[in-house]
């Protein structure tokens, strides 16, 4: 039980894919500027990441070594595709706002290497937890980012005015700096130097 | 059979790819349906939108009872006829810019949107209200800065006064040229001339904001800042469909009726 838990909790804050590893950083650019798009984000790397590494993990006996990477990139491209189109379906409006984000999780290296790094020698079980758990960790960080990219870039959250704008009648000035790329790179910067100072032993050594 | 063996590779392969394949057409096809009913309700959305007849947070039923005052017909852009046996549910204006027999290429002088192809037939929307004319909505399209933006022009039914403008569709840069989308912005269209009195466009996206004691100001839009080129080729794709290249001949008759 406590393997368990320590598979679904560690890539949160102890082994984070984004923080520690420094993977999936491009879809932590992209889609952060809304709280809506990156939950959206999230959920779909969550399943996507969960259902491939559980689905490699079942194949894991059967896979020559000479093919496994196209193996698992077939395996999460279908995925990708089939998430891709459930959104398209149910939440068209997200969906059309992320276009090619969505799209783009097959090359999210966060799944791949989970796939090749954890499915190939575990359980299915296990690594269908691993795969869960390290979508959450990616997705603390977005929620993370998109937080703090939509309060000061627009002065909403949810599309919910919480600092009322000055181009409609408020006392807030948008920065519009947040909505661009970089501010991520500041943001996802301070989150690394927060969990580094709580976690001393994941500095590296100089 | 070992497992690296070269029979046993192909073999994985082709499983994999059938299953695979299965799933994913699984998917595309059992979902089409929703996904075709949410494209429409998006479109139908658009124009109501630039018509400032629901807001951006219409519910479905909202969307479809709105939209039931809406006539739409197929016109053919060079002459302004209006197509009887062209129906508007059945024709898709991005498709047939792509179909050579559909199209026709803009010459390069009198190409303000920069679209260089555009399809000969448009479709035209009409807000009805007690069985007349209450606002014409038109589709346009031009390029910005990155990308060509998709949108809709309302018009007040004397042509005189614009009602509204929305963009749908760009990839223009957040921030700056995606301020297209910003309400503020849009809200300032509504109400500007489009036409001089002899049915020229003389709307325009200035640079900076309109001086209020500016004698043609009801003819000028506040630029976008730090997006000139955005600014620019709205302006640019505006005049060319307003124009006498793009809507012209249809609007002259719709005038004359």
């Amino acid at each position: 039980m406590s393997s368990i838990k320590k598979t679904l909790f560690d890539p949160l804050f102890n082994n984070n894919p984004i923080a520690l590893q420094i993977l999936g950083i491009c879809s932590a650019l992209a889609v952060t500027t809304k709280m809506e798009k990156a939950l959206v984000m999230c959920l779909a790397v969550i399943a996507v990441t969960g259902l491939s590494n559980l689905c490699v993990s079942l194949i894991r006996n059967f896979i020559p070594s000479s093919i496994r990477i196209i193996v698992q990139m077939t395996i999460i491209a279908s995925l990708v595709i089939v998430t891709d189109q459930v959104l398209k379906a149910f939440v068209y409006d997200v969906a059309k706002e992320m276009s090619v984000f969505i799209g783009l999780i097959i090359t999210n290296c966060i799944v791949m290497g989970r796939a090749e790094g954890y499915a190939m020698k575990n359980p299915p079980v296990a690594s269908f937890i691993d795969g869960i758990g390290n979508g959450i960790g990616y997705s603390v960080v977005l929620i993370f980012v998109a937080f703090f990219r939509e309060i000061l870039g627009t002065g909403k959250l949810m599309g919910i005015t919480i600092f009322a704008p000055v181009n409609e009648g408020g006392w807030y000035q948008p920065n519009g700096m947040a909505l661009l790329a970089p501010s991520a790179f500041f943001l996802i910067g301070l989150f690394i130097w927060a969990l580094r100072t709580w976690k001393p032993e994941q500095n590296e050594e100089s | 059979m070992q497992k690296d063996s070269t029979a046993k590779t192909i073999l994985v392969a082709a499983v994999l790819c059938v299953i695979c394949s299965i799933l994913v057409a699984a998917a595309a096809v059992g979902l089409k349906p929703l996904q075709e009913a949410n494209k429409k309700l998006d479109i139908q959305k658009n124009i109501l939108q630039a018509a400032g007849l629901v807001d951006a947070k219409a519910s479905k039923a909202q969307i479809i009872e709105a939209y039931k005052s809406i006539k739409a017909e197929v016109i053919e852009l060079d002459s302004g006829n209006v197509m009887e046996d062209m129906k508007p549910e059945a024709f898709d204006q991005r498709k047939a810019r792509k179909n050579p027999s559909m199209s026709e290429v803009i010459p390069a002088d009198q190409d303000l949107g920069g679209i260089k192809t555009r399809s000969k037939y448009s479709t035209v929307y009409k807000v009805m209200e007690s069985g007349s004319v209450k606002m014409l909505i038109l589709p346009i399209n031009g390029k910005g800065l990155w990308s060509t933006l998709y949108g809709f022009i309302a018009l007040s039914p004397d042509l005189q006064t614009i009602k509204g403008l929305g963009f749908y569709e760009h990839g223009e840069t957040p921030g700056l040229g995606g301020e297209v989308d910003n309400p503020a912005w849009k809200a300032q269209w509504s109400g500007k001339s489009a036409f001089s009195d002899d049915l020229e466009p003389m709307i325009q996206v200035i640079k900076g904001s309109v001086n209020p004691s500016d004698p043609q100001k009801q003819y000028k839009v506040d630029g976008l800042s730090g997006a000139t080129i955005t600014s620019n080729g709205v302006t640019g794709l505006v005049r060319y469909w307003l124009g006498a290249d793009g809507f012209g001949p249809y609007l002259k008759k719709f005038q004359e009726q």
